[in-house]
């Protein structure tokens, strides 16, 4: 493929070797190739992702749940004003960013997923117009580190982006913290109610108050306290700063969609989509990247949807339809991180009475969290077989990262 | 059993603040292993800013970050319902920042040394690099027979003193630190081991209760943990 534009020549090069490595993947089944072609050409250009971005705008979503999907409803809606790339595979480590720049080197508009860990590496590099920071809870502890940590990361990053518009998530204490250190906050109340990684203030230690009264509100004797919100999602509806509320009505499933709908949306405003345009666009989504949708398998309508943490799960139990049986496919491999500890703190208690099965590579870890929880479970490794052991009908199936990334390239196979 | 209730009581310490490394799940394994036995349990959360009764029968403390480590060291040795349960005989069971608050002192990554609670005789300091991975400690025999199988997460590394004991040698990862893993002195016990550790390990959990049951327990066929086990251990070479 010719790589036509004013890009440098070692740019230019890299790119088409990335290409190259790419096909080269696809080719032999490895992989889609958005990994291997990003890895290529960083090694060849380190300078790639600021030559791939520069004249364009960019705008960067991160945060620990939500990245595909609100990545996704930003991209349709700023798709309105000019033609848009994005890593839509959720291939968010820098090499996936760059595959997903160089894929399409003449759209005006860059969408893009990036890991929460490589915000700062990515950011530096692009000068992001807007970064949307979503939310920030434990996840993978023993691969990313403590989240805390991961923090103080992205205060400093955002900090050192003085021109930068931050849309972020006020309910959130560690994401109000990050984006604190930002010039041109956005603030958006989505409602949020995780608060179990927050209870020590990220600036001082001290114990953050949440007021019972109000649970929106929290504060720290520091000085750090909830910003006011710009925009604010309440039930349905949005309201921001010059518009009366805007009722979403998403085809999505549960209140964690309208959560990353209220940022996507606050974040095509700052770029200049009108909102009720920017939500029909975003309404039209049936489907993220494999999630949601039902698709036939053996006799079986199965809904695939992804839970890789406590917070991720608090979401997704109440998307569970009743009556329906459910399959959880839990890995451990290094992308999901090793220690499953975390499959405690997870209410599976509220799956009693329901017919579940514990399958993927570590289905005994959560076989034995299930037994303790009082439900009534079997264990069988393949997520699949599991699903064809079912009576024919619909079937939930809940998996985590590599799990999910697994059953959904099957079932594609499949159908 | 204990006198002044029929049901044993468990106090989860602090699952807001230690609750980060999903130990919590040791409260609900212990109190479930009493259940299915026929023996009433509650567990009973003590959240920041709630009082420590001083009368339960068991205490759990999980791991927690840096921040979080200080800020409950902080709290309980102002409100130390615990250490008095502890002196009465109580047990405490303590996790990865549980096993360091337990100790005399422990100094966080920052450098700066907080006071613990000093119901172990044990003191932390930070190491040169994290140890993250799957754990084997061979048990010493006073304390069971099956060694235990974890996943460890942690910069600290912990001295034991002469007042209390390790609870055994490292065959597999780092625990304290010096090939010894974990610290126990009376009935108070702690470990650097997540998993939860007493899911993975009945033997441990079962001992536990035994000291606040006063004998030692029938045992308890869960094919699901023995499966466990095998696979844990099996994967021990494995990172």
């Amino acid at each position: 493929m010719q790589v036509t534009s004013d890009l440098p020549l070692r740019t230019r090069f890299a790119i088409a070797a990335a290409r190259t490595a790419a096909a080269v993947s696809r080719a032999t089944g490895r992989g889609s190739g958005g990994m291997i072609g990003g890895r290529v050409a960083l090694k060849l250009d380190p300078h790639a992702l600021r030559e791939l971005t520069r004249g364009r705008i960019v705008v960067l979503v991160t945060g620990t749940n939500g990245k595909t999907t609100t990545t996704l409803m930003l991209r349709r809606a700023v798709e309105t004003l000019a033609p848009v790339t994005s890593n839509g595979d959720g291939a968010n480590m820098p090499d996936g960013v760059l595959s997903a720049l160089a894929a399409n080197i003449e759209a005006p508009f860059a969408v893009l997923e990036v890991d929460e860990t490589y915000l700062p590496f990515v950011a530096a590099q692009v000068n992001p117009a807007a970064i949307v920071l979503l939310n920030l809870s434990r996840d993978q502890l023993d691969r990313v580190g403590e989240v805390r940590k991961t923090e103080r990361e992205l205060r400093g990053a955002i900090a050192r982006l003085p021109d930068t518009t931050i849309v972020a998530n006020c309910d959130d204490v560690l994401v109000a913290s990050a984006a604190g250190a930002g010039n041109h906050p956005v603030w958006v109340s989505t409602g949020q109610t995780w608060h179990d990684d927050s209870v020590a203030c990220p600036r001082c230690g001290r114990a953050v108050r949440h007021r019972p009264q109000d649970r929106m509100q929290w504060d720290c004797l520091c000085g750090l306290a909830r910003p006011k919100p710009d925009w604010v999602l309440n039930d349905d509806y949005l309201s921001g700063p010059d518009n009366l509320p805007e009722r979403l009505d998403l085809n999505l499933p549960g209140r964690v969609n309208a959560t990353n709908a209220a940022l996507a949306l606050a974040a095509a405003a700052s770029i200049g989509v009108p909102l009720s345009q920017a939500v029909r666009r975003v309404r039209s989504i049936t489907a993220v990247a494999g999630r949601y949708q039902r698709v036939p398998y053996d006799g079986r309508a199965v809904r695939v949807l992804l839970a890789k943490n406590p917070a991720g799960w608090c979401e997704t139990l109440p998307l569970l339809e009743p009556g329906q049986p459910v399959v959880i496919a839990v890995n451990g491999r290094e992308a999901d991180g090793r220690d499953l500890s975390w499959l405690w703190d997870v209410p599976f208690e509220r799956l009693r009475g329901r017919r579940v099965i514990a399958t993927g590579e570590r289905a005994t870890d959560l076989a034995v969290r299930l037994r303790y929880a009082e439900v009534d479970s079997t264990a069988q490794p393949d997520p699949l077989e599991a699903v064809a052991s079912l009576a024919e009908g619909p079937v939930e199936l809940v998996a985590n990262y590599t799990a999910f990334r697994d059953v959904n390239a099957r079932l594609g196979d499949a159908s | 059993m204990p006198a002044d209730s029929s049901a044993v009581r468990i106090g989860l310490i602090l699952p807001d603040v230690l609750g980060t490394y999903g130990d919590s799940g040791n409260a609900t394994v212990l109190s479930k292993r009493l259940e299915w036995r026929g023996i009433r349990a509650t567990v009973l959360p003590i959240r920041l800013g709630d009082p420590t009764p001083s009368t339960l029968d068991l205490y759990v403390l999980g791991g927690g970050e840096d921040d979080a480590q200080a800020l409950a060291a902080d709290y309980l040795r102002k409100d130390p319902g615990m250490q008095r349960g502890a002196e009465r005989g109580a047990v405490v069971v303590g996790v990865c920042a549980g096993l360091q608050v337990l100790g005399h002192t422990f100094t966080t990554s920052d450098g700066v040394s907080h006071a613990g609670l000093g119901l172990l005789d044990m003191a932390t300091k930070p190491g040169t690099r994290r140890s993250v991975g799957e754990v084997v400690v061979q048990l010493d025999p006073r304390f069971g027979t099956q060694p235990l199988t974890g996943f460890e997460n942690h910069l600290g590394v912990s001295t034991v003193g002469l007042d209390s004991v390790p609870l055994g040698k490292v065959v597999r990862g780092t625990g304290n630190g010096d090939q010894t893993e974990g610290a126990m002195r009376g009935h108070v016990l702690a470990t650097y081991l997540h998993g939860p550790v007493l899911a993975r390990n009945p033997e441990l959990a079962d001992l536990v209760l035994g000291w606040v049951i006063g004998h030692p327990l029938p045992p308890l066929e869960l094919p699901e943990v023995e499966l466990l086990r095998q696979e844990r251990l099996a994967r021990r070479r494995a990172r």
